[in-house]
């Protein structure tokens, strides 16, 4: 492999000048300075690409400093089904991504204030599993929202999935009846349910409680589907249009109501909730 | 399509047929030897339908000649009133429902409609339903509402069509739509899986305060085709996909997914329709019978709380 090598410039790079200082917009390409891509909220100032962030980034931007009350932090993931693939057991999975993310599941709930009013909360983060829904991530979602029952609060829930969690077999399936029974009690008690969709939201996510707030509101680009992309190519074998599945898609299509910028999406939220006169 | 697994049995089974004519033909009878081959028959299709890898049953589940809703709906229901359209887009025929009595009974029936042939097949999207089949379902289970009579509920679909057009017109907002609503509808809601139940297509009209499988049904999150071909990087590795996912109606009943299991004659659903019909007929019967003295708010509460267990750690 000496033609690796040869175009391997970093090893050239004297070992005091290696720092990462820079980082790429996967969208655009465009190089950006890093702490200018996270001072932007990792959104490219370029061509307002969304990145990534965590459960913990997206937190800060939404509530008021110091105002989080974590609920149900101790549900971890289980493996019921002893389910083992080509690559080892997830159970083993499940140590890996607790140790390497730091957290307990795919979402993390609890209580927060936006602009000084209490909000129940569920934040997903895509790290852990894919942003996946499994048996913990469905009860921590379902017992938020009983909470939010019973509190009286409004229910904000941001998703980044890629669907089900194929290893909880049926079990995550279920989950999606699970959450919807969660999002039906907040509806007859008419408790605003605020959907924040991120990039991505897909599959058995989209097709439960990302998809049913009285608004929902995404971050641009974001990638909201059913199936995937590549399935549906597949399927009717022909391409698909450039802008299928993004959050302006749906908008067109009549799915998403609002579409914000992340750093505007505090403001819209407690805008939203100022509207509510139900006491 | 012979299944490979079943090869022994039709080996007996052409052996009995061959006799058979030569009986008719010859002046020797071979009536003992017909007999004692038929009870080896038997005797085959018991020990090999006891013991059936999760790949066979995904088999069997996805036979062409298992019956499908329309048989059903004409061995099982006194009549039916099929209802069509969404009101808004269409009439899916992927995904149909109408008026059905079954004995005193009178219920909503909804299923998926996979056809028994290619043609058919083409013309119901091989039981693949879109957007406006959910919104038609919907529509029919709020019917049933303002009726005030049962929903039956039957699963047989690969899984909700995974098209441009579908993705659309909104397939996710249309079974989120209803997993929400279903979880507070004020009538009874009865499911059953009677062949394939994938993913979000299955559960989009599932969300029952009973389900039941029948014995050679799958029920799964994800296929095993797609699973493999995620997770072993090879649809071919679907046989391993489908004994991990735990798909089978026993592994599920175990998981506390169902309720019950109803039982299909010995062999499977395809090789005795009339069987399979009555012993559904029997368990819905007995289930609409329980269901209906149920009070709406012990109903609905026993509906929420088996839904608050699922998973629950």
């Amino acid at each position: 492999m000496a033609w690796l090598k040869k175009t391997d410039v970093k090893s050239k790079i004297p070992g005091n000048l290696k720092l990462n200082i820079w980082t790429r917009c996967p969208a655009c390409q465009a190089h950006i300075y890093k702490q200018e891509w996270e001072k932007n909220l990792k959104v490219c100032p370029k061509c307002n690409y969304h990145g990534g962030i965590t459960c913990t980034e997206r937190l800060d931007l939404l509530i008021d400093p110091g105002s989080f009350e974590e609920l149900y932090p101790d549900i971890t993931p289980r493996d019921t089904l002893n389910f083992k693939d080509e690559k080892g057991s997830y159970e083993n999975k499940i140590k890996e991504t607790i140790s390497k993310t730091g957290l307990n599941e795919a979402v993390i709930t609890g209580y927060g204030k936006i602009n000084n009013r209490k909000v129940a909360l569920a934040i997903m983060d895509f790290r852990f599993l894919g942003g996946s829904l499994g048996s913990g991530t469905g009860e921590k979602i379902f017992q938020t929202a009983m909470a939010a029952v019973e509190h009286h609060l409004p229910y904000i829930i941001v998703s980044a999935s890629g669907g089900a969690r194929m290893q909880e077999g049926m079990l995550s399936l279920m989950q999606m009846a699970k959450t919807c029974t969660g999002i039906a009690q907040l509806k007859k008690k008419n408790l605003p349910y605020l959907s924040v969709l991120t990039d991505p939201t897909s599959g058995g996510v989209s097709a439960s409680y990302a998809m049913m707030g009285d608004v929902n509101i995404a971050e641009p680009g974001a990638l909201i589907a059913f199936a995937g992309r590549r399935v549906i190519e597949q399927t009717i074998r022909q391409k698909l249009p450039d802008n299928f599945q993004t959050a302006e898609y749906l908008l067109e299509q009549g799915f998403i109501d609002i579409i914000v910028n992340r750093k505007n999406m505090k403001d819209l939220i407690g805008k939203i909730l100022d509207f509510n006169q139900r006491k | 399509m012979d299944l490979d697994f079943d090869k022994p049995i039709k080996d007996i089974e052409n052996k009995i047929a061959e006799l058979k004519t030569l009986n008719l033909k010859s002046k020797v009878n071979f009536a003992s030897e017909i007999k004692v081959l038929e009870k080896r028959c038997q005797e085959q299709i018991r020990s090999i339908y006891s013991n059936l890898t999760p790949w066979q049953v995904v088999q069997i589940a996805r036979h062409p000649k298992r019956p499908v809703l329309q048989d059903y709906i004409s061995l099982i229901f006194n009549s039916f009133i099929e209802l069509h359209g969404d009101r808004i887009y269409a009439d899916d025929q992927a995904l149909i429902g109408g008026l059905a009595t079954l004995d005193k009974h009178r219920v909503m029936l909804i299923g998926h409609n996979k056809g028994k042939n290619t043609k058919e097949n083409i013309e119901r999207n091989f039981g693949m339903a879109k957007p406006e089949g959910y919104r038609k379902a919907l529509r029919l289970m709020k019917m049933a509402e303002k009726f005030r009579i049962p929903v039956l509920m039957f699963i047989d679909t690969q899984g909700a069509y995974p098209g441009m057009e579908a993705e659309k017109r909104g397939q996710a907002e249309a079974i989120a739509h209803n997993l929400t609503d279903m979880a507070q509808l004020e009538v009874p809601l009865i499911a059953l899986v009677t062949g394939e139940g994938g993913s979000g297509g299955a559960i989009g009209i599932g969300a029952g305060d009973v389900i039941l499988m029948l014995s050679f049904s799958i029920y799964s999150v994800i296929s095993p085709e797609g699973c493999a071909s995620i997770l072993w990087r090879n649809a071919k590795f679907a046989p391993e996909a489908a004994e991990a996912l735990k798909l089978t109606a026993p592994s599920l009943l175990k998981m506390g997914i169902l309720n019950e299991i109803v039982e299909e004659p010995i062999g499977g659903a395809h090789r005795n329709h009339e069987e399979t019909a009555r012993n559904i007929k029997m368990s819905l019967i007995r289930h609409l019978d329980t269901l209906n003295q149920i009070p709406l708010k012990k109903l609905l509460k026993q509906r929420f709380e088996m839904y608050a267990r699922m998973g629950k750690p």
